[in-house]
């Protein structure tokens, strides 16, 4: 079972991975569309793109999870049309996810050999936890990790934690380890243990593909660079060529296409709704501040994880915010709940739209009226020759194509679901609406409806705050645009300096590149 | 009224039928009035145990406080000499206070409502027993209080208190679960709380609320079995009822999910149950297979109704199946 190369292995030169032409649709979306890699022995790579070009496409049908559409992968020079489960294990590649899968009951020991503990002789079959603690021992001495076996992994940080997982690749004897944003959720300091560790695995031998929105975390760590766009290969970078600048241009650099909600009828008006330094729960020490102003849709762009989701959920005041202050009209507000915000005309379209957004076991007008019962409700009974009038107009005004209102909504599609959730605002009196992910999961047709509805309301003096990692969205729908980076606004951007190399400059931390997009 | 209502009444009325036949007493005026004020009484409690478990959660301290307030009240009028409008008014406060407490428990600091109420099924019980020193709890020799016993114990052309106060808090709940927007938002926070607090509605306060409304129908339940029994003991009064409220729920179509029941359904459980227990007296089944008979009933019920869903749910899908390939023939 050694696995580490024998340099008199004749096919020791050879690649150990080899993809080629690999194809992976989903209903209708092209996830993956040819797509061709190589990974050497020992070699470490850096895999780049943006949120949906198909890396995670790309790393379940590694892991033997899904099965390709076509295109062959070849392990070790021997080819295979699709990989299982077992026989991904078995070629050795291992994975370190960016949500940790430990079970921080047990010790560091029990969670690398979880469900293959050594076991005693005798029929009871007792767990040999001497031999478990000595075997995970020299893994861990070979990482540099500062814990010992029996270290409970609830007492280690998330980089010590990553140690673990990694232990756990060795201890199976892997040949690719495939670290799927390891460090998105460590603190910089952390983030050096991790690069040193994957140094040491490069240096056993052991390939690396090593996936990061952190740029500058692959530019120190990979020998290569291979960049997605749209489930295709978009270039490599070697060694010597990696840069920042060249990785986001290789990320990106397509047309925009026509995804336009049509252009504001007038000038923004006054500022509506205005954040100043908020605090989330998420990002403490990151305020924010940010001014909303009337008939302006401000795209909120960033990537996932940047706390854009966390910022709309305290304005609309499903989370507590921890610092600043949120006024209306200039008049400072307090958000216990969310009724605080919907009765001052704050509405949000949240990002899980089945979860959160509308009742799936009620139907369409009971859906529409659901926050503002009491005004349909003379004395104390509701009305619901009301609530059927009050839908029926919001049928006819956002085209929600259904036989009746009081059909289910979870009868609906997407796209209808989405309507509903509108309608439901739409119906009381909106100020601010901010829509989380408005167009996830629709198709095309119905995307385009939304977008000039969010126009429609911006031009009847409402402000819409989108929230959106679409880039092509972002850029065609929103008239300003702000960036969000680890919690922070990173920048604003006005309509002349949109483009989706500043939108990813921004995202990743850096400053944008206003000269070059003027 | 439901399907599942109208499935219910059928059945009630087939059980009855038999009974009848195999033993004609059942009809008899004083047994029907009889049983229909054990319906009162527990289903005063069961209406209540439906608005908390449609918020999805359960209420299992109700027994005990059937105890509780039936051994305060009784000894609050027969020893104390509270005037005993007093001691109701005290009594569904007591009630309030408590449901407010449950309420803030499950809410605030995000207790599972099980295990808030099973303490405080193991609470109650334990003040009561200790408030009378185990001893059991009773009205003194020729003592009577005209105005109470007629409201309570008394009966109108008939009909019994309990099961009139049942039918008048029926009706007011019905309108509060069906046409009020206190019920719409409780059938939404039980359907799916998030949504619910995405919608602007105060769930914390409306599960509060259910808790609330549970307790005061308790409290009104325990009254009228404190003046049926008359003698109250302190380590029995009530046991188990938290469990023939909660099996009238789920008779009655609540989902121990939350989100669904109907006020008829659960009083239509409360009559079936009641009509069960007096099968098991009247044809001589050994009374002591009584919890027996109904646990297996219970069941059986549940079964048939899933199955039944289940059945009709697959010839829906096998209708639309059989149009789409007509579509697909076109």
């Amino acid at each position: 079972m050694k696995s580490k190369p024998d340099p008199s292995d004749a096919d020791a030169s050879a690649p150990f991975l080899v993809l080629s032409g690999v194809k992976k649709s989903y209903t209708g979306v092209r996830a993956l569309n040819g797509f061709s890699m190589q990974v050497a022995r020992g070699e470490v790579i850096g895999l780049v793109g943006e949120n949906g070009a198909g890396k995670s496409t790309l790393m379940k049908i590694l892991g033997g999870v899904i099965a390709p559409d076509g295109g062959t992968i070849t392990i070790d020079g021997k080819a295979h049309d699709a990989l299982t489960v077992g026989e991904s294990m078995a070629a050795g590649i291992a994975f370190v996810h960016q949500e940790l899968n430990l079970f921080d009951n047990l010790d560091v020991a029990g969670n690398v050999y979880i469900g293959r503990e050594p076991l005693r002789n005798g029929w009871m079959r007792f767990v040999d936890r001497s031999r478990l603690h000595s075997e995970v021992a020299p893994l861990l001495e070979r990482l540099g990790a500062n814990f010992t076996p029996d270290t409970p992994v609830s007492s280690l940080s998330l980089a010590q934690q990553q140690m673990v997982e990694v232990a756990k690749a060795l201890s199976v004897d892997a040949r690719l380890v495939i670290l799927d944003e390891p460090t998105s959720s460590l603190p910089l300091a952390e983030t050096d243990r991790l690069l040193e560790v994957i140094a040491g695995l490069k240096a056993a031998g052991i390939a690396v593909i090593f996936i990061s929105h952190r740029l500058h975390e692959i530019e120190r760590a990979a020998d290569r660079v291979v960049a997605l766009r749209d489930g295709e290969l978009a270039g490599t970078l070697e060694r010597d060529e990696i840069s920042h600048d060249r990785m986001v241009k290789l990320m990106i650099g397509r047309d925009i296409k026509a995804w336009n909600s049509g252009d504001p009828q007038a000038a923004p008006g006054d500022v509506v709704l205005s954040a100043k330094s908020v605090q989330t729960e998420a990002y403490p020490l990151r305020p924010v501040s940010l001014d909303l102003r009337k008939g302006e849709i401000l795209g909120l762009a960033g990537l996932v994880g940047a706390g854009r989701t966390e910022l709309a959920r305290v304005l609309f005041g499903i989370d507590p915010m921890l610092g600043g202050t949120v006024s209306i009209a200039g008049e400072p507000i307090r958000l216990r709940d969310a009724s605080d915000a919907v009765s001052r005309g704050i509405f949000l379209v949240p990002e899980d739209r089945k979860g959160a957004g509308i009742l799936l076991g009620l139907p369409i007008h009971q859906n529409i009226s659901l926050p503002d019962l009491k005004s349909h409700a003379k004395r104390f009974f509701v009305s619901q020759r009301s609530e059927t009038e009050a839908a029926e107009t919001q049928r006819k005004n956002l085209g929600i194509r259904t036989p009746t209102v009081s059909t289910l909504t979870s009868t609906l599609s997407g796209g209808n679901q989405q309507k509903v959730v509108l309608a439901k605002w739409l119906a009381m009196k909106p100020r601010v609406i901010i829509m989380d992910e408005p167009t996830r999961g629709i198709d095309v047709g119905a995307k385009a409806e939304i977008y000039r509805l969010m126009r429609k309301l911006a031009d009847s003096g409402v402000a819409v705050l989108m929230i959106s990692s679409d880039m092509e969205e972002v850029i065609g729908v929103s008239d300003r645009i702000a960036v969000m980076h680890e919690g922070a606004i990173s920048g604003f951007l006005d309509h002349h300096e949109f483009s989706e190399e500043n939108i990813l400059l921004l995202a990743v931390g850096k400053t944008a590149n206003l000269a070059g997009a003027a | 009224m439901t399907k599942k209502d109208i499935g219910l009444l059928v059945l009630i009325l087939v059980v009855g039928a038999i009974v009848a036949i195999l033993n004609p007493r059942f009809l008899l005026p004083n047994n029907i009035a009889n049983t229909s004020n054990l319906v009162g009484m527990f289903g005063l409690s069961a209406i209540g145990q439906a608005f908390v478990i449609i918020t999805s959660g359960i209420e299992l301290s109700v027994g005990s406080m059937i105890g509780l307030v039936g051994v305060l009240f009784v000894d609050f009028i027969a020893t104390e000499g509270v005037p005993w409008p007093l001691a109701v008014v005290l009594m569904l406060a007591l009630g309030a206070v408590v449901g407010l407490a449950h309420g803030l428990l499950v809410t605030k600091l995000r207790l599972q409502p099980f295990i808030v109420t099973l303490c405080g099924l193991l609470f109650y019980r334990g003040i009561a027993r200790f408030y009378t020193q185990d001893a059991t709890a009773g009205f003194g020799f020729g003592q009577e209080f005209p105005g109470l016993d007629w409201l309570t114990t008394g009966k109108l052309y008939g009909v019994p208190a309990s099961f009139i106060a049942l039918v008048i808090v029926a009706v007011v709940m019905w309108f509060v679960l069906n046409r009020s927007v206190f019920g719409r938002h409780l059938y939404a926070v039980g359907k799916n709380e998030e949504a619910a607090r995405f919608s602007g509605i105060k769930t914390h306060r409306v599960i509060i609320t259910a808790y609330i409304i549970c307790q005061v129908l308790t409290a009104i339940s325990a009254i009228y079995f404190a003046m049926y029994t008359r003698s109250i003991s302190p380590s029995s009064q009530g046991n188990f009822y938290e469990l023939y409220a909660i099996a009238a729920a789920v008779l009655g179509g609540c989902s121990l999910f939350g989100g669904e029941g109907s006020l008829i359904g659960v009083i239509l459980g409360v009559v079936l149950l009641q009509e069960l227990q007096n099968l098991v007296n009247l044809l001589g089944i050994p009374s002591s297979l009584n919890y027996a008979v109904m646990g297996g009933v219970i069941l059986i019920g549940v079964i048939l109704d899933q199955q039944l869903g289940r059945f009709r749910e697959r010839r829906r899908t096998a209708e639309l199946a059989r149009r789409g390939a007509e579509t697909a023939k076109a």
